[in-house]
Parts: C-alpha cells; sequence; structure tokens
C-alpha cells in the first residue's frame, strides 16, 4: 500500500560495476524540492532503483534520469532507495552522483 | 488673398502660467513660496490639472511617488478626467485606481509587475486604453518626442524653501522626468520627505520645480535586489561556476550588467572564491552596471570591483555606499547618485555582457517572462540584453563574441563588427516542475487574447549569444543555421519535453565542436559545486563581510 499522493516506481538495470563492500549510505533530506537518496548492496548482476515521490505524473522523466545515471555508473550489486519531494531532475542526477562518490 | 492669421506662438507659456494661477488662488496661505500644506494635495492637483492632460506619476523600479498617487486618485473626476498616465513602472494599487474611477483613460509604460493581472483586467473591461508597452530608455526617448508629460509628480527625500531638491540614493528617473516636463511649459509637483535649510547636495535644481509637498510619510522604496544567499542551490552554484569559467574567463568580460535573481548572485558570491581560484582577479568583472546588490559586497571587499554605476539604489546599502566612494558614484555628500536613464545608456553602449534569466525559451533562442492573464512588460531587460547595433569602440570580449557570429559570413553579414555577449541563465525545470524550453511561448497566445500587434517577446533569439543551464553552455554564436540553433538549445534543456526531444547524433557533434560545453568539458567536476563555495551563505554573512555598514531591511534578519 502507498499513502495517498506518493507515487511508487521501480527499475531494475543489468551492471557490470561492482563497488567494493560497503555499509548502507545515505545522502540528501527529504525536504521539498529536495530528496533522500540511500544505497544498500543487493544481488551481483543488478542495480535495483526504488522511488518514492510525491510528484505524480513523471515516471518518464525518472526512467531518462535513472537510465542516464546508469549510463554513468554501470552499478552492479546496488540497491537505490529514493524518498523524493519534488526535486527537480537537475537536482536528483546530483544527489545520485553524491550517493555513488561516497561509496566508492 | 488673405494673409494667413496671425498664429499664437506662446500658448504653453499661457497654459503654464493659467495653471499656476489657478493654484495660486485656490491654495491662498495654504502656498507660501513653492511650498504646499500636504493637507491641501488634492487641492493643488484639482487646480493645476485639466482634463486629457499628460501625466508622469513618478513610479520606479523602486522609489514611488506614493502620497501624490493618493492625492491623484482623490481628485474631482468632473474637472479632472481621461488624463493620458506616462510612468515607468506601475507598482501601486493607486497607480491602477486612477484608471478604475475615470480619472485617467489612457497609459504609456514599461514594466507593471505586480500590478500586471489587475492592468490585464481593466483593459479587458475597457477601462483602459494602452497606449504601448516600452523598455525603459525607449519611454525616456517619448517623454522628448511625443509623450510629454504636461503636469509631473515626482518624490525626492528633501528640499529646501528655494524648492531645490535631494533625491538621496534613490535617484532613479526623477532627472529625466524632470527635464522633460520643465523644458516643454509643463509643471513639476514634488513630494518630500522633509524640508531642510540647506541640501546635502542638488539633485534637481529649484528653477526645474514649481510645487513642493512634504509629505506625511517617507515614500516607499521596495528593496527590489537583496537575495538571501541562504537561498542559493548546489545547482545554481554550479551555473555559476559554468558562467564564470565557461564564458566570463573565456571572453575577458571586463563591463557586465547582472539581472535580477538567485542565478545572478550566485556568481557575485563566487567571484572571491572560484573566481580567485582560477586566477581570474583583475581579468574579468572590473566594471559593472548595476544596483548596489548586497551580494556583490564580498567581491568588493577582495578587491574585484573597481567601478559601479547604478540605475538605482538598494535599502540598507546607504552607509556601505558611503564608506566605499572609490567604487560607487556618489555626491560631495558622499550618498550615492542613481541615475536609471544613464545607467541603461551604460548598459547598451558601454558593457560587453549581460546576464539574466528568463521564465520561457522557445528553440529559436527567443526568451519571455510574459504569461497568461497579465500584461507587465520587461522593464530595462530588453535594453541590457540586446546587441547594441550603434556601438563602435572595441573591446576583446566584444571582439571575440563578433568574430565567432560572423565567421565564413561575407558582404554585409560578413563584415567585421563586434557584438554584445547576451546570456540567458536558467534551470531547465524550475519549481512545480515547469519547464523554462518551450516548443511556443506563452507569450504567442497572449498576443492573441490581448490583441497586440507583436508577441510580447523580453530578449529577442537573435540577440542571444549563450544559454547556459545546468547541462551546460550553448553557444549559439557558432551556430550556422536555425536547425544547429535548436539542437544546441536542446542539447542543454535537460529532461525537459524539449531536451528529451533533442537528436542524439548532432548534439554530440555540436558539442564536438564545442557549441555546446558540459561542465567536464569546462573541467568542472560537479561534486565541487557546493554551498561552501559561497563567500557568503547568509545576510549575516554579508553584513560581517560589510563590516557591519550594510544594513539589511528588517525582513531580511532572520538571526
Amino acid at each position: 500500500m502507498t499513502s495517498a499522493g506518493i507515487e511508487s516506481l521501480k527499475f531494475e538495470f543489468k551492471g557490470a560495476r561492482a563497488p567494493a563492500a560497503f555499509a548502507p549510505t545515505l545522502v540528501g533530506v527529504v525536504a521539498s524540492g529536495n530528496l533522500e537518496v540511500l544505497l544498500e548492496p543487493t544481488d551481483p548482476g543488478v542495480c535495483r532503483i526504488d522511488v518514492q515521490t510525491s510528484a505524480r505524473g513523471f515516471a518518464r522523466i525518472w526512467e531518462a534520469v535513472l537510465r542516464d545515471f546508469h549510463d554513468r555508473h554501470d552499478l552492479s550489486g546496488v540497491a537505490v532507495s529514493i524518498h523524493d519531494m519534488g526535486a527537480t531532475p537537475a537536482v536528483v542526477s546530483l544527489r545520485l552522483d553524491q550517493a555513488v562518490a561516497e561509496i566508492e | 488673398m488673405n494673409a494667413p492669421e496671425a498664429r499664437d506662438w506662446n500658448t504653453r507659456a499661457q497654459g503654464r502660467k493659467r495653471r499656476l494661477e489657478r493654484a495660486a488662488q485656490a491654495l491662498g496661505s495654504h502656498l507660501r513660496g513653492k511650498t504646499v500644506d500636504s493637507a491641501q494635495a488634492v487641492t493643488l492637483l484639482n487646480a493645476v490639472l485639466e482634463p486629457h492632460d499628460r501625466v508622469c506619476l513618478e513610479g520606479n523600479n523602486q522609489k514611488q511617488a506614493d502620497f501624490l498617487a493618493q492625492a491623484l486618485v482623490g481628485v474631482d473626476v468632473q474637472r479632472v478626467h481621461d488624463l493620458h498616465m506616462v510612468q515607468s513602472v506601475l507598482a501601486l494599487p493607486e497607480h491602477l485606481d486612477v484608471f478604475e474611477f475615470g480619472i485617467a483613460s489612457k497609459l504609456d509604460f514599461s514594466f507593471s509587475g505586480p500590478q500586471g493581472a489587475r492592468l490585464a483586467a481593466l483593459v479587458q473591461g475597457g477601462r483602459l486604453q494602452v497606449g504601448a508597452i516600452h523598455t525603459y530608455l525607449e519611454l525616456f526617448g517619448r517623454y522628448f518626442v511625443d509623450l510629454t508629460p504636461k503636469v509631473s509628480l515626482i518624490a525626492a527625500q528633501a528640499a529646501d524653501a528655494q524648492g531645490n531638491l535631494y533625491t538621496g540614493a534613490n535617484t532613479e528617473d526623477t532627472p529625466v522626468i524632470v527635464e522633460a516636463t520643465a523644458f516643454s511649459g509643463g509643471i513639476v509637483i514634488a513630494q518630500v520627505n522633509e524640508m531642510r535649510e540647506s541640501l546635502p547636495r542638488v539633485d534637481i535644481p529649484a528653477g526645474w520645480v514649481d510645487f513642493v509637498v512634504r509629505a506625511p510619510r517617507p515614500h516607499f522604496i521596495e528593496p527590489l535586489f537583496t537575495r538571501d544567499p541562504a537561498q542559493i542551490s548546489e545547482i545554481q552554484v554550479l551555473m555559476a561556476m559554468m558562467a564564470i569559467k565557461g564564458i566570463y574567463a573565456e571572453y575577458g568580460v571586463q563591463r557586465l550588467n547582472h539581472g535580477i535573481g538567485f542565478d545572478t548572485a550566485a556568481i557575485e558570491l563566487l567571484l572571491p572564491t572560484y573566481g580567485e581560484s582560477l586566477g581570474l582577479k583583475g581579468r574579468i568583472c572590473r566594471h559593472w552596471a548595476l544596483n548596489p546588490h548586497p551580494a556583490l559586497i564580498p567581491a568588493i571587499e577582495a578587491g574585484w570591483v573597481e567601478s559601479v554605476h547604478s540605475f538605482g539604489s538598494e535599502l540598507g546599502m546607504e552607509d556601505y555606499i558611503r564608506a566605499r566612494g572609490d567604487v560607487f558614484f556618489t555626491g560631495a555628500d558622499g550618498s550615492l547618485r542613481s541615475n536609471r536613464a544613464f545607467c541603461q545608456a551604460a548598459g547598451h553602449y558601454a558593457c560587453d555582457l549581460f546576464i539574466g534569466s528568463t521564465l520561457q525559451m522557445d528553440l529559436a533562442g527567443n526568451s519571455s517572462t510574459a504569461t497568461l492573464g497579465r500584461i507587465t512588460g520587461f522593464g530595462g531587460a530588453p535594453n541590457m540584453g540586446a546587441d547594441a547595433r550603434g556601438r563602435r569602440h572595441a573591446s576583446p570580449a566584444w571582439l571575440k563574441a563578433g568574430q565567432q557570429a560572423r565567421e565564413g559570413l561575407s558582404g554585409a553579414r560578413g563584415t567585421p563588427r563586434g557584438q554584445k555577449l547576451v546570456v540567458q541563465m536558467v534551470e531547465t525545470y524550475r519549481e512545480h516542475m515547469q519547464s523554462a524550453f518551450v516548443e511556443r511561448l506563452d507569450a504567442w497566445t497572449l498576443a492573441e487574447q490581448a490583441g497586440m500587434e507583436l508577441p510580447p517577446i523580453m530578449i529577442y533569439g537573435e540577440d542571444v549569444t549563450h544559454v547556459l543551464t545546468e547541462e551546460g553552455i550553448a553557444n549559439l554564436l557558432l551556430c550556422r543555421n536555425d536547425e544547429e540553433r535548436a539542437q544546441a538549445i536542446r542539447g542543454v534543456a535537460g529532461y525537459t519535453p524539449v531536451g528529451l526531444g533533442r537528436d542524439r547524433r548532432m548534439v554530440e557533434n555540436l558539442r564536438d565542436r564545442g557549441v555546446i560545453r558540459r561542465p567536464q568539458d569546462l573541467g568542472i567536476d560537479q561534486r565541487d559545486a557546493t554551498r561552501n563555495l559561497l563567500a557568503a551563505g547568509s545576510m549575516r554573512d554579508l553584513v560581517r563581510a560589510s563590516g557591519g555598514l550594510y544594513q539589511p531591511p528588517r525582513r531580511f534578519r532572520n538571526w
């Protein structure tokens, strides 16, 4: 079940670049126009991205943003959880890159 | 054949005399020299004004002749009606009340900002006819040609008994209004905050002023250009880094004008930090046509800025300006002398770069802040953000831009000349996921709905040289046809529908040619774009940087 107004989106990409063992890592904040990104280890070979967003109706843009993110990093064995409060695609990309920098 | 009837060549002087006599009669002992009791302001206007007069009510970007605006709303509409208002800015409710009440019926103006929606409703309802929307310089120009005011209602800080005026830091439009009125047989009425025995300096000589009214309250001034650094985002920091490294350093921009907003405030706050780290001090940003932006304080303190000439002032900056007399234009008394007309001319002809923001841009690079249901105008932006076709003096930045634009062209279009750098700096998505890039500007629909001859475009695509977004810089000077230009714009339009509609191969090709440059192409690591780079992170930091001289208005004091 999702709370009213929240849209839930799931993506899975095949990835080749597995980071060294890492502890769950959190960047960003849940605040208007911002987002929180949590990285956790998961099954090898895939990058799973789970988005909870307060801004409904932007699935196509999320897909484009996350596909570009995956093109940049090609992560494997990483689960990404996003709690978004209406951040722009620019802020989303920036937070994702910051999170990856934290585990590298 | 009859001899031609003898013409009377002095009707203006006679009309002026008639108006002054009527005022003297109506005011009686309430008129002493040129000084009128504030309680008699409406009486004065009833006596001086005639139906169909062209009236300039001083409404500036910042300073407002608010007491006289209230008095004008109170005139007897049987005696005074169908006035033709000419004024640069409509900011106060009274500026439109005069149309609502039938005192005025026609309007020529530049900018209506907060009154834009009500103005559109009044036009729709047939209560007022808009002559035209102008740039500031354009409207000032018409004050001396076919929109000369018969009566002007202006605002100053202080007057002496003779009627000399001291405007204080916010001189703004006053000189140009008074010049046009006083030298064409018109009447100048000034509201002042105080009467003084002697003035710190004379901004308007008494011989050009007919009446002075001491207003019961100081005139209203809006602190329009104050931006709290605490609200600048990392994305804005990134864009500011690109502006400094990818445009200012690239062209060696020494003379410039910044628009209003957080994007350009971020650039100002990055000069003493990021700019310094690139070794750019002295190589860029030495001369400014700019209001006294508080965000420029750290750059001034770090020795970056040689001169600043201002359109108007900014509340709270008075003491700081006084203490930095080498940088700002100040009178012998030490206080700022601003002048909108001269600063607009300076920005147009003597600056090599304008950078500002917009709400919408189309694929030709046309940009506009016009939105449906509002009639607002653009103030000075179209003059700042336009190539000065009459310019003849050269500078390295101007020559380089002109050379890039004309490479490979022949004949008239290839004749060597410079070009002004006009940069539009926008995040691809504004708040609430509003795309800054659109296939068609709202301005077209607005023009259809309001019956305008042309869509209200703020800056024409022909004049825009660079589009800067968080995704990179598109250099439109290097585009050779409409298709390239459209793809260059799509190529920095991010995840907006316009950006997603790009031809990826063509965009990569433009990137190879340096038409599009990404942050990494400029040697900028996105992860370095943090708020730590801002020379001041808060209003309090700005006060500290000024050595306590800057005193922000209360609403900006959050500590």
